[in-house]
């Protein structure tokens, strides 16, 4: 037979389970209402990549594809090109970014990213930088692989979308060494 | 050169604490290799003499085998060992590191640190020993040296020259190897560049080599440039399939194409050096027109079709046609060869196959059953070795780039070239050879008088004879006769990388596979016996043009056909309307060509790059190489004809090849083996007959440049931009005749039996009443345009 139950087991101690819920009620809720409500992330957060591009628009990126080399997953396929200032047979410039070289192809693919940022390192011309941005699931595999137009930066004021010649100075030293009258270089939300 | 080992008393010495003996006058720098210690160098290469023009190679000489030391640090790549002599590299000795260090810092002054866009970046000895024997930290605060960047030293080679350390790398080459200097240092201390002259870009058959041997990426390909770097490439070993001399070659690719090609490295063939067109020429394969399904003709037109159907309507068509003959084309590699060579027997019945896709005669029929099958005499160190080369009917820096370089390299230690051509090539100047004037068509006479002394023709001499002698009556007797008498050994050398494969596989009327002569019934009971049948066909066949002629007259009425172009033929329009006349047509191509488009049955075969295979050099060296790419649709020749007689087996000719991959192939080749019997005599027929020539008529000499209109090279815009132009070339005196005293560039109109063409002309050396003209640069080439072959052509000035 058991032992009749105390006072306190059948009046408080049932409540006081509840301690913690009750204290709780009161303090600031740090359940976040994700889809419905999306809060900044931390400053640094590795979100998706950007291509950055210079103030004139022109894209920094020169396609020498050390961020594939670099990317631990093999996340990174890249294809250079020519720049030409000789313009093409419809009399388009060839131009994409300051000196010889520009990426022609460039693609991530967020299937195999794990945004671990080396190749933001490895990057000579800070072309590739990441953004914030975290919503990076899609419903089918090929919509996962992003092209260099999904990457770019948009486009800020003052900003020509290439190909066009180079408008911040003669020649792409220029451009490396900052040495241009600037339309303040804001780069489109990147660090 | 320096690496060649001596058997002389070897010379001791001491590098790093280690003990080691090499032969005398061996660079330092190689020593050290021998115990491991790999010198940091940049100017040094095996293969060029020894200049020291970089100073990244400073060892430390404590004694210099006198017992005394030497006071300064020394460029170990120009430093012969002493006996005795102590040496120490920046493995073991302070000061050796540091001068290296100092010397690596001066490079790097005015080098661009560019290395992100520069296509060395990654395979740079720059990069790499920068960080394995430079300073760690920079301490150059001043602005580097620019120019502007970068300029074309010809259509397809870029020179940037901030990045160039002033090795000399290239103008050595060109002017050691190639014998084309047309680069060369100018400007003094730190303006010192690679320039060119303003008016002679560097149009040298060989300046890719400038770019592979370049320790820093100032000379880069318009080809490459940009188009990826050397951690995205696979590389595969390879042989260059543009002619017979099999250098070894090293295709690059990434995702399936490929990307560039390197000279490989095989001291007994290319040494390190190829042609730019084996290093250029490789778009051909990814042209538009390139054939990916079979098509089969219904109603008129080409449709696609599935494999099986297209063997199934191939096999029916031939066995209805009946009469078949087989044209393969002299680039098809032996183990296809074969295939062509055993279908031809077993399931077309017939001993109608030719491989020679070019003017050809019965003599030289005979002259590569006689002589020429299982003949491996002559090797590229025989070249060397020999006191004379005499080259009839061969052209070599057109005809065989890599013979031109090692007869070249023999030329500057001796070797007397002696060459039978219609006057002195480039190419011949080149390899300080004599000219014996030749007026086409008289070689064998020629050859005759080389018995004479005053050439120097002995034992030791190595006779070349072209595949061009087949368009001279007598030449290739003559030729054989001149071997006998003088004991000097003889080498036929064709154009086409697949031709003395074709000949070893049978692809021959005469000739049975591994040297069998038709005509010998042992050998054709041998050949039977191998393949496990009763008989193979005993009548012998008919060669090109007889096949030709006889699909004109209807004697026969199908034809396998494969890469043949029929501007190449002896009779283009002939061969065309054979095709035409032809009741049933199985055309093998890579791409929609003019042949495919005629035939019934199109089945498309894989390039090089997409099968396995061998091709057999002019040597008789064979050189199997394997597939770059798996790629499952593209099948080789061998499949597809394995898969119609499969299907001809069904409708009761013939039996199956027995055979389906080129592993089984090669094992049914060794199977098979050589014939050891008796070879057939070389019996000269009569000479056949000629047009007479007109009078005033000028001989026609003729062959093709390395660089021309070639179906192989098309797609290499810049490639092509370094080509020869096409200019005709006659003498002085004929030149004075139809021009006076008119200075300036001239024309002549060229007119022949087949047509006629306008061409700018030039003065040379020739005999009178030859006029020389590029075989394949301008129009269809010579044999549709102008002429047939051994033809004249009358020669007029042109307004």
């Amino acid at each position: 037979m058991a032992e009749p139950k105390s006072l306190k087991e059948q009046f408080w101690d049932p409540v006081a389970g509840f301690g913690v819920t009750f204290r709780t009620m009161f303090k600031k809720v740090v359940t976040e209402q994700y889809p419905f409500e999306k809060l900044p992330t931390a400053p640094r957060f590795h979100g998706r990549h950007q291509l950055n591009r210079w103030p004139d628009g022109l894209e920094k990126c020169i396609g020498c594809e050390l961020c594939a080399w670099a990317c631990p997953a093999d996340a990174i396929y890249v294809e250079g090109g020519s720049n030409s200032d000789v313009p093409d047979a419809d009399g388009n410039s060839q131009r994409f970014s300051p000196g010889e070289r520009y990426g022609r192809v460039y693609q991530i693919n967020y299937l195999r990213c794990i945004l671990c940022g080396l190749c933001i390192e490895a990057c000579p011309t800070r072309a590739l930088t990441m953004t914030n941005e975290y919503e990076l699931a899609d419903t089918n595999r090929a919509d996962l692989i992003y092209e260099k137009s999904d990457l770019l930066a948009p486009l800020l004021p003052g900003m020509e979308q290439p190909p066009h010649a180079m408008r911040l100075g003669d020649d792409e030293g220029d451009y490396y060494r900052g040495t241009y009258a600037a339309p303040a270089p804001t780069e489109g939300g990147a660090r | 050169m320096t690496t060649t080992p001596e058997k002389t008393a070897l010379v001791n010495v001491t590098i790093d604490g280690v003990q080691v003996s090499v032969p005398p006058n061996t660079l330092v720098i190689r020593a050290a290799e021998q115990i491991g210690v790999q010198v940091p160098r940049f100017c040094d290469h095996p293969l060029l003499a020894p200049v020291g023009a970089c100073r990244q190679c400073l060892v430390d000489i404590p004694d210099a085998g006198n017992g005394k030391p030497i006071p300064k640090p020394q460029a170990s790549c120009t430093l012969p060992v002493a006996e005795g002599m102590v040496v120490e590299t920046q493995v073991t000795s302070k000061v050796a590191d540091k001068a290296q260090q100092g010397v690596m810092e001066f490079l790097l002054i005015n080098h661009p640190l560019d290395c992100p866009v520069c296509d060395k970046g990654g395979e740079c000895p720059l990069q790499n020993q920068a960080m394995s024997n430079g300073r760690g930290e920079t301490r150059f605060e001043g602005v580097k040296r620019t120019f502007p960047k970068p300029i074309n030293l010809s259509p397809q080679v870029l020179l940037d020259r901030e990045r160039c350390i002033v090795c000399q790398r290239c103008t050595r080459f060109t002017d050691e190897i190639a014998g084309d200097p047309f680069i060369e240092m100018v400007e003094r201390g730190a303006q010192q560049q690679v320039g060119i002259a303003p008016d002679a870009p560097f149009l040298s058959y060989f300046s890719g080599n400038t770019i592979q041997i370049c320790p820093v990426g100032a000379l880069t390909s318009a080809e490459y440039r940009f188009r990826s770097r050397p951690f995205d490439l696979v590389s595969t070993a390879g042989v260059a399939e543009h002619d017979a001399c099999g250098a070894a070659i090293r295709v690059d690719h990434r995702r399936g194409k490929v990307m560039r090609r390197l000279a490989g490295n095989d001291p007994e063939v290319n040494e390190e050096w190829i042609s730019d067109k084996d290093r250029f020429a490789f778009h051909y394969a990814r042209q538009d027109d390139r054939i990916t399904h079979p098509m089969i003709r219904e109603d008129g037109e080409l449709r696609p079709a599935s494999w099986p159907e297209a063997f199934a309507v191939a096999a029916r068509g031939l066995h209805a046609a009946g009469p078949s003959a087989v044209l393969t084309g002299g680039r098809v590699t032996a183990e296809d060869a074969y295939a062509y060579a055993k279908f031809a027997r077993v399931s077309l019945g017939t001993n109608d196959i030719d491989f020679r896709a070019r003017p050809h005669s019965a003599e030289e029929a005979d002259f590569l059953a006689s002589f020429v099958a299982l003949n491996a005499d002559v090797s590229y160190a025989d070249l060397e070795a020999a006191p004379v080369v005499v080259l009839a009917g061969l052209e070599p820096e057109d005809e065989a780039a890599t013979i031109f370089l090692r007869l070249r390299k023999a030329s500057k230690r001796g070797t007397q070239v002696v060459a039978l051509a219609p006057y002195s090539t480039r190419g011949l100047g080149k390899m300080n050879g004599r000219l014996v004037p030749t007026v086409p068509g008289e070689e064998a006479a020629a050859l005759g008088s080389l018995k004479d002394a005053e050439f120097g023709v002995t034992k030791d001499a190595v006779i070349l004879v072209g595949e061009r002698l087949a368009q001279s009556h007598g030449a290739l007797t003559a030729a054989l006769e001149l071997a006998r008498t003088t004991g000097a050994r003889l080498a036929w050398v064709p154009r086409r990388a697949g031709d003395r494969g074709a000949v070893e596989a049978g692809c021959l009327p005469t000739l049975l596979p591994g040297g069998r002569p038709v005509a010998d019934a042992s050998a054709r009971i041998d050949a039977a016996t191998s393949w496990g049948l009763e008989s193979v066909p005993e009548k012998t066949g008919r060669d090109g043009d007889a096949i030709v002629a006889a699909l004109v007259k209807g004697d026969l009425s199908g034809l396998v056909i494969g890469g043949v172009d029929p501007d190449d033929t002896s009779d283009p329009a002939a061969t065309r309307a054979a095709i035409e006349a032809a009741g049933f047509v199985v055309s093998l191509e890579q791409r929609l060509t003019e042949v495919a488009a005629l035939a019934d049955v199109v089945l498309p075969v894989a390039p090089v790059d997409e099968k396995a295979g061998t091709f057999v050099t002019w040597e008789g060296r064979p050189r199997p190489f394997e597939g770059v790419f798996t790629k499952p649709g593209s099948l080789p020749d061998l499949r597809l004809l394995a898969g119609i007689a499969d299907e001809l087996a069904v409708l009761g000719q013939g039996s199956p090849l027995g055979f389906r991959t080129v592993a089984e192939v090669r094992a049914e080749m060794a199977a098979m083996g050589p014939w050891d019997g008796e070879r057939p005599e070389l019996v000269l027929g009569k000479e056949p007959k000629r047009p007479r020539a007109k009078a005033g008529a000028h001989a026609l000499a003729s062959w093709k440049l390395l660089l021309d209109r070639g179906s192989m090279q098309d797609g290499d815009a810049n490639l092509a931009a370094t080509a020869r132009p096409a200019v005709a070339r006659i003498n002085q005196a004929a030149y004075d005749a139809l021009f006076g005293l008119h200075d300036g560039p001239a024309s002549v109109v060229l007119t022949g039996d087949r047509g006629s063409v306008t061409l700018p002309v030039e003065v040379a050396d020739l005999p009178d009443a030859v006029v020389w003209v590029p075989a394949n640069s301008f129009g269809r080439g010579v044999l549709a345009d102008l002429a047939s072959p051994g033809g004249s052509v009358t020669v007029k000035g042109a307004k």
